[in-house]
């Protein structure tokens, strides 16, 4: 059903977030290849608004999704709902494949970013010294490896457009430059990982993502702040 | 089912994501091989299938196989879609909200290994019982039967496939987690659920598991000496 734009007040979908979530924005690009019409609301997470408490009493977190006046948390489960409310919206296609087993694949390597490359990148990002730091990076350039091997020629983790995989991923293809940057080490190379690293910049030039981007300064300041603690 | 359908469950007897799986198959009518595998002494197909986390369970169907229990419960319902009850609801947002609450019970699902770890976890699950009361009085639209409404659903599957564990969690620490006062739509949730054939045949037996944990608690405190000892 197209809505050419203007929605009813009961149609209206808002989105709960903050500017620095790798969580929020998967959210957004997920609303951006179906073309969903949002509003945004910015929230402060140390002076969270009466809405956000409201709509997620449990974890109090964002991304909260509201449409048609109900709550969805969970940045997943989000992502999972957009894919099925606006089932046949969007020349982005389907978020998640149709077959499965296909299903099945894409969320077991959402499983894996989450679980199994995730921490060592933390750990190497936050390493208090060049040894430690060394190890966490050859543990997390090993789950890259796992990674490059599943990307291969593909022009994206779901084939010729972005998928499920692309969206999880998807924060790396900014965060690891801001992290290499900082930490004066490489951890994505050409040489070791050339799939991976031409996906990124065809990630960030993808059509769900080319304007919908954090700031990068204010959050590189952000991650500074962190490492220092 | 489709003529053909090859059906094979890697799991552990005491593992609750293992006993998930059983109940959603069961409920699906799914006849499906069983596979006990010694976790100590992985066997080569399990390393095969589930190369990166090398856990139980793992479906394999037709020769290829799928890992994570809530990721195989979905693949069910969806390979398996026009064959017994759905596990999930149809109405997206519906859907969103068993999601949530099946990754919020996967969350607070005692994975603990070290004796910290277990005792944090029985705090959470303290935590998250009466959370799941709530839950469970706005998912069965206050009838309290199953969180999926008319019917068992995924949510109820992934609860109720920690029951043993639970049980032999009260045993155990002499904390009582569910109080039938406190938390009566899910004390009775347990005794109905406990009661149906899906749920016995695949729950393992609480003395059983009481008596493994007890065996694992001096394995671990005799490797702990043993190595303090060096």
């Amino acid at each position: 059903m197209d809505h050419g734009g203007e929605y009813a007040p009961d149609e209206k979908v808002e989105l709960l977030g903050t500017w620095s979530s790798p969580y929020v924005f998967k959210v957004i690009w997920a609303l951006t290849m179906k073309g969903v019409e949002y509003e945004y609301v910015e929230e402060d997470l140390r002076n969270k608004s009466g809405a956000l408490l409201s709509l997620n009493p449990l974890h109090k977190k964002v991304p909260v999704l509201v449409y048609r006046g109900k709550p969805v948390a969970e940045s997943d489960v989000i992502v999972e709902f957009i894919d099925e409310a606006w089932k046949d919206r969007g020349g982005g296609g389907r978020i998640l494949p149709e077959d499965p087993y296909e299903r099945a694949m894409a969320r077991s390597w959402v499983i894996f970013a989450r679980d199994v490359l995730s921490p060592p990148i933390w750990k190497w990002f936050t390493a208090p010294g060049e040894e430690e730091q060394e190890g966490a990076r050859e543990a997390a350039v090993a789950q890259l490896l796992v990674l490059e091997e599943e990307l291969g020629r593909k022009e994206f983790f779901a084939g010729d457009c972005v998928g499920l995989v692309d969206l999880s991923l998807g924060a790396l293809a900014y965060v690891i430059p801001i992290y290499e940057e900082i930490t004066g080490t490489r951890i994505v190379t050409e040489e070791r990982l050339p799939c991976l690293s031409a996906w990124m910049g065809r990630f960030l030039s993808s059509p769900p993502a080319k304007d919908h981007l954090p700031p990068l300064e204010k959050l590189k300041l952000s991650f500074l702040g962190e490492r220092t603690l | 089912m489709a003529g053909g359908d090859d059906l094979k469950l890697l799991g552990a007897w005491a593992s609750p994501f293992v006993t998930r799986v059983k109940i959603a198959l069961a409920l699906k009518g799914l006849s499906f091989e069983y596979v006990e595998e010694d976790l100590r002494n992985k066997s080569e197909l399990l390393l095969a299938s589930n190369p990166v986390q090398k856990k139980v369970p793992v479906l394999i169907h037709n020769g290829k196989p799928i890992c994570e229990s809530h990721i195989i419960l979905q693949y069910i319902d969806e390979a398996f879609s026009g064959t017994g009850p759905s596990l999930l609801p149809t109405e997206p947002h519906d859907r969103a909200v068993a999601r949530f609450w099946a990754t919020y019970i996967d969350d607070k699902s005692m994975r603990g290994k070290t004796e910290e770890e277990k005792t944090e976890g029985i705090k959470k699950t303290l935590g998250a019982v009466e959370t799941l009361e709530g839950a469970l009085r706005d998912c069965s639209k206050g009838e309290g039967l199953f969180f999926g409404g008319d019917s068992m659903g995924l949510i109820d599957v992934s609860l109720g496939s920690l029951l043993s564990w639970l049980k032999a969690t009260e045993v155990m620490s002499g904390a009582k987690i569910f109080d039938p006062i406190k938390t009566p739509l899910l004390a009775a949730w347990i005794e109905r659920f406990s009661e149906f054939d899906v749920a016995k045949a695949a729950l393992p037996d609480v003395d059983r598991l009481v008596e493994f944990s007890k065996k694992m608690k001096q394995a671990a405190a005799a490797a702990a000496a043993a190595a303090s000892e060096n």
